[in-house]
């Protein structure tokens, strides 16, 4: 079970509230990525969830109870952190039993359970190395291991994979992944990579300076974003954002269309402009058009490798359907 | 430094190098070497180098005449006791400085390293009464006492500047595995601050060792530590060069072997963990 | 990373340590204050009774008083100023490669272990004293007058005497600091062409002033309450008796404790000044 209920909670460092008051709900089992560009708030909330910071007022609950007061061991919550936070001293043995050790669990059944941890986790080869003689990807292993050993009523991670190199990234994200639907335990997620996001979580929470912004699951965040911000932040390559007169047109201070939402016609577009940077992935092109009359430089992503080069003239067509309209607050207009 | 230096440049280095370092070294060697002369030899004009008739006699002679046992145990106690109780109560008021700071961390700090400059002699009669009425003059006790207070700014500041370099996280994550703050402190901050513990304990026994005047003035038999049994030399047997080379070199011996050893953690516990 | 558990667990943990070095400065601060208005004299009838600030003028005016201040800042002056430069000449050389210099290094720091009361009696008897010295046999294979050190030149002996105990510390902290030094960083000044002793002012010598601080602070800590290395050789005689050394004569020699505790006040003062001085400088290169 890991229900957990934020109410009205808000922090404040000194002076700075940094989080006005907040309302969350993350239902049990669910897997929930808190979101946002760096400094909005988001591992502060993890923190504050954590027990690891003392919120400046409202309650925490987890599973119906109280849990303002508890510190962060009787939380029953596990946490893997941005730098692993393994302990070099012990061995990967160790470090996974330690927790259980806390527990004051009985030495068989820590040994079954670290075992069976670590067979999930492929750890079994390295019980006995110290954290200092593994490998990035293997170090996150050993911190996840020492959090599910645990069975804890929800798991935090704090942008776990930001320390590993990109190709790791994408295995580690299936795993974490995996082990949620194996698991089926609450996991609440801090990154500020929206790739990250968008992947792994049944819902998103997207924060900005500590107010959450939209709450919903990637493809609601992707189909409907609830203001301009969300807007540019969920999506690779970024939705294009157009004021000015070409809003004008559809009745809002802001349209956004996204990327692969705008066709690349022979001729008689609604956009014609000059290709700038050409981006070929192979499966996708990225092309980044300056002088269509805009104000904005657009992005277009087309299918396959188009033959475009720097300095050619492209003909664009965004499908109307397609188009979200934001009015002057930056609020979607539906 | 990968630069390429000339044998010549390096040669000209080490001649210098050495040369200095034997110069100050020289105090030291010529109170060894003498510890194995006759006093007639000891006196010699031109001094004598190695070519003299090696003798222990010299360390009969001071064994003989003085307890050097007990000495040297009271100043193992008095300097390991003090250690380790300073290391008890500055493991967690350091721990609270460095991972708990306030506003006034920095000033408590600088607080404790003053106490440092209150001079001695200052407090010397206070300390004296209280001792007498506390019937701790002469006391192995009362000085492992005393040597905690004074270097427990030391400690203190040490253990905080090294414990500031262990990143919050690994204890919050003991914290979020369940350990209470005792086990933080036992299982995870203590291991792993085990270097810098070490040299902190290296240095503290180094300076409570050759503390001169509380042991001078607080001991008299009983507590007397090596300090003592070096000051007994200081006349009119501080003529006899060669029975004061012995003395002297049984004094310092062990915290120069023991120094010498452990060269590393010491450097780093010289610098206070302030310098990298 | 703090929460209200956390902070009161601090201020629990910090306890004992805040009360403990409290009570050793309070406790005989407070008596000593007391006995500085008293009458004391444990050998001619103890406690007198209240004489006001009669110990302070005293104290003050004696002819021994000035001269013991004076004598207090110019060791710890000297001392202070012979072990940076040379600790700095010194740091600067083993940073050099060389064969051997670990134990270069060994010999360097082996004075710091030396306990100061063996310092002094070595100092004083095996290369100080004027007939069997090692410096008289020099001065005299020189066909020069040997010199009694302690009685002639009582000051630059005990300087000497001390400078050789705190030199490997200026040395350790100054050669760790400069070994930390960034070696492109003195590349760079040479590709732009600043010659040695530029390149020794502008980048050597300002990274090395946090280690000169933390020598100086440390230093001056110890510096102030020399106590052996006078004892043993001089006996404050000589010009050599510190503030120090004056009081531990007004409260030990004479066991004049009133006058001796006024005089505590004195030292007291003085090293809170020096302390005050020093934190300021110190506390200013700790906001790193």
């Amino acid at each position: 079970m890991g229900q957990i209920q934020l109410k009205q909670v808000t922090k404040s460092f000194g002076e700075v509230q940094v989080i006005p008051p907040l309302d969350l709900t993350i239902e049990d089992g669910e897997f929930t990525v808190f979101v946002g560009p760096s400094g909005c708030g988001k591992s502060t909330l993890l923190r504050l969830i954590a027990g690891l910071e003392d919120i400046s007022s409202g309650h925490i609950e987890i599973d119906g109870k109280d849990a303002t007061d508890l510190v962060p061991a009787k939380r029953g919550l596990a946490m893997v952190f941005q730098s692993y936070a393994l302990y070099p001293h012990m061995s990967v043995r160790k470090n996974i039993a330690f927790p259980l050790r806390m527990a004051k669990m009985d030495q068989a059944e820590i040994t079954r359970r670290v075992e069976s941890a670590a067979s999930v986790l492929n750890l079994t080869d390295y019980l006995d190395r110290r954290p200092g003689q593994l490998s990035g990807g293997q170090r996150q292993r050993v911190a996840i291991g020492r959090a599910i050993v645990r069975e804890p009523a929800a798991f935090l991670f704090d942008e776990p994979l930001s320390n590993l190199d990109a190709a790791l990234r994408v295995g580690m994200r299936l795993e974490i992944s995996e082990l949620h639907k194996r698991l089926e335990t609450t996991m609440i997620y801090v990154t500020h990579d929206q790739v990250e996001a968008m992947t792994m979580a049944d819902k998103i929470v997207v924060l900005q300076a500590g107010v959450i912004e939209q709450v919903g699951s990637p493809l609601e965040l992707y189909r409907a974003p609830r203001n301009t911000f969300v807007a540019g932040f969920i999506g690779s390559p970024k939705m294009n954002l157009l004021t000015g007169a070409e809003a004008a047109k559809y009745d809002a201070t802001t349209i956004g269309i996204r990327p692969e939402h705008i066709d690349v016609v022979e001729a008689d577009g609604a956009w014609q402009g000059t290709v700038g940077v050409a981006e070929h992935l192979g499966s996708d092109t990225f092309f980044h058009i300056h002088n269509t009359g805009l104000a904005e430089t657009i992005t277009v992503r087309a299918i396959g490798d188009v033959n475009l080069k720097h300095g050619d003239t492209i003909h664009l067509t965004p499908r109307a359907e397609e188009i979200h309209r934001f009015d002057g607050q930056g609020l979607r207009i539906e | 430094m990968a630069r390429a230096v000339t044998s010549r440049r390096k040669l000209i280095n080490t001649g210098i190098a050495w040369a200095i370092g034997l110069l100050i070294f020289f105090p030291i060697l010529w109170t060894i070497l003498t510890s194995f002369k006759t006093e007639a030899q000891a006196i010699a004009s031109p001094p004598l180098f190695i070519n003299f008739d090696w003798t222990l006699e010299n360390y009969g002679v001071v064994m003989e005449r003085s307890n050097y046992a007990r000495f040297l145990w009271n100043s193992i106690i008095i300097a390991g006791g003090s250690t380790i109780l300073g290391l008890i109560i500055a493991v967690p008021a350091a721990w609270s400085m460095a991972f708990v700071p306030s506003k006034r961390t920095k000033d408590i700090l600088l607080w404790m390293l003053s106490t440092k400059m209150l001079p001695a002699v200052g407090v010397l009669y206070p300390i004296y009464l209280l001792f007498i009425q506390l019937g701790l003059l002469d006391s192995r006790a009362g000085l492992v006492i005393v040597m905690m207070l004074i270097n427990l700014p030391i400690i203190i500041w040490m253990l905080y500047t090294y414990f500031r370099e262990i990143p919050g996280e690994i204890l919050e994550a003991a914290r979020m595995d369940g350990a209470t703050l005792k086990e933080e402190l036992i299982y995870i901050l203590t291991p792993m601050a085990i270097p810098g513990i070490a040299s902190t304990m290296l240095l503290n026994f180094i300076l409570a060792w050759n503390e001169a005047f509380w042991t001078l003035n607080l001991t008299a038999v009983d507590a007397a530590p090596l300090t003592a049994f070096i000051a007994s030399y200081s006349s009119p047997e501080g003529l006899f060069f060669a029975k004061l080379s012995a003395a002297s070199t049984m004094a310092i011996a062990p915290i120069l072997i023991l120094g010498w050893f452990s060269q590393k953690q010491l450097v780093r516990g010289l610098t206070f963990g302030a310098v990298k | 990373m703090a929460t209200k558990a956390s902070r009161s667990a601090a201020r629990v943990m910090m306890a004992p340590a805040v009360i403990l070095l409290l009570g050793w400065m309070l406790v005989p601060l407070m008596m000593t204050l007391w006995f500085s208005f008293r009458t004391y004299l444990p050998l001619r009838g103890g406690d007198l009774g209240w004489t006001g600030f009669d110990n302070y003028v005293r104290f003050v005016t004696s002819s021994a008083f000035w001269p013991a201040v004076q004598t207090t800042l110019i060791i710890v002056l000297s001392v202070l100023v012979i072990t940076v430069v040379l600790g700095i000449f010194l740091a600067m050389l083993l940073d050099q490669p060389m064969w051997g210099q670990g134990i270069v290094r060994i010999l360097v720091i082996a004075p710091f272990f030396v306990m100061p009361t063996v310092s002094a009696l070595v100092w004083k008897n095996m290369f100080m004293d004027p007939v069997n010295g090692i410096f008289s046999h020099i001065w005299r294979f020189f066909g020069a007058d040997p010199v009694s050190w302690l009685s002639d030149a009582a000051m630059p002996s005990i300087i000497m005497i001390v400078s050789w105990q705190w030199l490997p510390f200026a040395t350790l902290i100054l050669l760790t600091a400069i070994q930390s030094l960034d070696s492109e960083q003195l590349e760079a000044a040479e590709m732009d062409g600043a010659p040695k002793v530029q390149r020794f002012f502008y980048i050597i010598l300002p990274h090395l002033a946090r280690a000169i601080t933390i020598v100086i602070l440390i230093q001056t800590i110890f510096l102030l309450a020399i106590f052996a290395e006078i004892f043993v050789t001089t006996g404050g005689a000589f010009g050599t008796r510190t503030l120090s050394y004056l009081i531990f004569q007004r409260v030990l020699e004479s066991q004049n404790i009133g006058l001796g505790s006024a005089g505590g006040v004195y030292a007291i003062i003085l090293a809170n000044i020096v302390a005050i001085f020093l934190m300021r400088i110190v506390g200013k290169n700790l906001d790193n």
